[in-house]
């Protein structure tokens, strides 16, 4: 902060970064020549040359790579640094706030208007807004349980959506062979889900990583080949169809009513989500997750049981998914494995990245933000993919602990069990 | 005696790293290993903490006062809970916790709470983690360390990084420790801090030391035994003025032309 003159880029910098993006413009030009300047005409056997277009390619290039650059570069001379007028504002801004939130009576001002939003939403948004919603909080969901096999346990686990759907699957079989009801396949989805999990666990212990993503990629994709080609039990591809939707005893409530219905039971999930994960994650389990994502070998070597750690993280991730498994099919009345494909998987995955691993918030608004946000652009559906890579890049680079980045928790201690320990130890020997 | 080690031996495919080592610690003594780079060191301590399973031989401890018992084949956090604790010779801290949770991990094995009791958060729990905090706060202090508590551990100095590590080994309650190579990276001062520190150790918590190290100082005013290792075989044992005279020590140290 000090040495101003030191951060600022200097003149010759915007030189070398002129210069090397326009080498990237030009190997870009080079790159997507085939697609972008030449047409060819297969029918009437001509080829157009469309030579306007590298100019726009060019230009492009040239203008993100200078940004990209300039952006990286004020990253490395420091956030604090290069703090801009309008950063600065927006720091002061967040202390405020965070001041603010601490006084008890603004607390529990914001949650009764966050409460007030959440029960009102239904009522004012109308039915398709409450299905994106619901839809966005079943992956909040699968996110938190994820975030507990990802962002805590440190395990790369590519497969997650599996669960969920022998969560929807248990569901939809017991109920059509033993008219088994919604609340009650709630704890037996749950209970699928996490023993599959644990299932897969005990044979993959020893793996790490990249091994561990593959084989669990695999898993998944084994389990929705299963479901598309066990047509006896499964029913195969054209699925299940007719799955009751949610109901309080013998009450029938109307499709805009259930649609209500299930946005408020998967607010009570999210909460007792929540709730769980929390308690987890500032507990013995949730430290022995931590210490063996940070440090395998040293978390062994200090007593802790790496293997039931690990199949605890799976287990407790599974449920999860199988839980939210439950409420997918009995909203969507049908499912079929097209459901679950990798891809999905891959949507939660990116959910916990893009939020915050091991932040319950930051994987809370990476799950709306990825869910809501396509939704409401359908407009640019063309794009989306695109608009998701680029984001997903930029986040990486930019901000790569996520939206909201996890702190530790801070002990208090007070002083006279200070004074205590203190007489323990030798004050002589200090630092 | 606390620890007696019987015909070590280690063969990594058909490389023999360690090769039918004797070794002993008695109670209270601080045992010294050392040897050139290769020579097996960090190998043997690997067998003896569980993280390698030896090809052959045993490990036998005792707690003061207990019965003897059999460990080879042990499962490294088994070992631990027996108390056996040890530090790393490139430390290995748990770099994105606290200061004060890292010793909680150390905690962790004499500990009980569960996943049930982590949710409904029961009297039992919350006392226990309460403790847990406490006694690891007092680990801190005991290696003086104390007021970096809820401190990220990698933001530590280097030297308070070593410190924590042992205050980690401290916590799970060990009768014997075993350092790895402690004062690698450390200047004169905290080498001399570290030697009180190891020796304050052993008489105020009743703790046997069994230490590699390559700093030649350090071992000669510390140990009160000490093992020599070269190509994975014991080629010296003794006290510290012994183990300098030893022709074979000095050879394997200066090579064969200096021996005289």
């Amino acid at each position: 902060m000090s040495s101003q003159a030191t951060t600022q880029p200097q003149p010759g910098r915007y030189l070398a970064y002129a210069w090397r993006s326009l080498l990237v413009s030009i190997w870009f030009a080079i790159l997507t020549f085939p697609i972008i300047v030449i047409r060819a005409n297969t029918i009437t056997g001509t080829i157009t040359w469309r030579w306007h277009n590298i100019g726009w390619i060019v230009g492009g290039t040239f203008v993100g790579s200078w940004i990209w650059r300039y952006f990286l570069e004020r990253k490395r001379a420091g956030a604090e640094a290069t703090m801009g007028p309008l950063r600065q504002r927006l720091a002061a801004a967040r202390a405020v706030v965070t001041q603010a939130a601490r006084r008890p009576a603004v607390a529990r001002g914001g949650i009764a208007a966050l409460l007030l939003l959440v029960v009102a939403f239904p009522f004012v948004g109308g039915m398709y807004q409450t299905n994106i919603m619901t839809t966005a909080l079943l992956y909040v969901v699968l996110g938190l349980g994820l975030n507990i096999i990802i962002g805590l346990g440190g395990m790369l686990h590519i497969g997650y959506i599996a669960f969920y759907a022998l969560g929807a699957y248990s569901y939809a079989l017991l109920n059509l062979h033993f008219g088994l009801n919604f609340w009650l396949a709630l704890p037996v989805g749950a209970l699928v889900g996490g023993l599959f999990s644990l299932a897969i666990g005990i044979p993959v212990l020893r793996l790490r990583g990249d091994y561990l993503a593959i084989v669990t990629l695999a898993f998944a994709e084994i389990t929705r080949l299963v479901l598309e080609n066990w047509s006896s039990l499964t029913f195969g591809t054209a699925g299940i169809r007719n799955i009751p939707r949610p109901a309080i005893a013998g009450i029938r409530l109307t499709l805009p009513q259930t649609t209500t219905f299930v946005y408020f039971i998967m607010i009570l999930m999210v909460v007792l989500t929540i709730f769980v994960v929390n308690r987890l994650e500032n507990s013995r389990i949730g430290r022995q997750f931590v210490a063996m994502k940070e440090d395998f070998i040293a978390c062994q070597a200090m007593g802790v049981n790496i293997a039931r750690t690990k199949l605890a993280a799976l287990g407790l991730g599974g449920m999860w998914a199988g839980l939210a498994g439950v409420v997918f099919a009995a909203r969507t009345t049908f499912i079929n494995p097209a459901s679950f494909t990798v891809w999905e998987s891959i949507i939660v995955l990116c959910t916990v990245v893009l939020g915050g691993m091991g932040s319950i918030p930051g994987v809370i608004t990476g799950a709306l933000v990825l869910i809501l946000v396509p939704e409401y652009l359908r407009a640019f559906a063309q794009f989306r993919m695109l608009l998701f890579g680029a984001v997903l890049v930029t986040m990486m680079v930019f901000r790569p602990g996520g939206l909201i980045q996890k702190r530790r928790r801070a002990y208090t201690i007070s002083a006279q069990e200070k004074q205590v320990a203190a007489e323990i130890g030798d004050p002589g020997i200090q630092g | 005696m606390v620890l007696d080690v019987r015909g070590l031996t280690m063969d990594f495919g058909g490389l023999r790293a360690v090769d039918q080592v004797d070794l002993q610690v008695n109670e209270g003594e601080i045992v010294a290993l050392i040897g050139p780079n290769g020579a097996g060191k960090t190998t043997f301590f690997n067998c003896v903490t569980g993280m390698y399973v030896p090809t052959a031989g045993t490990v036998t401890i005792a707690r003061p006062g207990t019965d003897a018992r059999q460990i080879t084949r042990m499962r490294p956090h088994l070992i631990t809970a027996q108390g056996l604790a040890r530090t790393f010779q490139n430390i290995r801290l748990f770099p994105e916790m606290t200061v004060l949770e890292n010793v909680m991990i150390g905690r962790d094995c004499r500990l009980s709470a569960g996943i049930l009791g982590a949710i409904m958060r029961n009297k039992k729990t919350v006392a226990e983690e309460k403790q847990v905090v406490l006694d690891s706060y007092a680990m801190l202090e005991i290696v003086g360390i104390g007021r970096w508590a809820n401190e990220t551990a990698k933001n530590l100095p280097y030297g308070a990084q070593r410190r924590l590590e042992i205050a980690r080994a401290l916590a799970t309650e060990p009768f014997l420790l075993l350092l790895d190579e402690p004062a690698a990276g450390m200047n004169p001062q905290e080498t001399r801090d570290l030697v009180a520190l190891i020796r304050r150790l052993r008489t105020d918590h009743q703790l046997s030391i069994f230490l590699i190290e390559h700093d030649m100082s350090l071992v000669m005013t510390l140990s009160e035994r000490i093992y020599v290792m070269d190509y994975g075989k014991l080629i010296a044992v003794g006290d510290p003025g012994e183990v300098r005279r030893d022709p074979s020590v000095i050879k394997a140290y200066l090579g064969e032309d200096v021996s005289a």
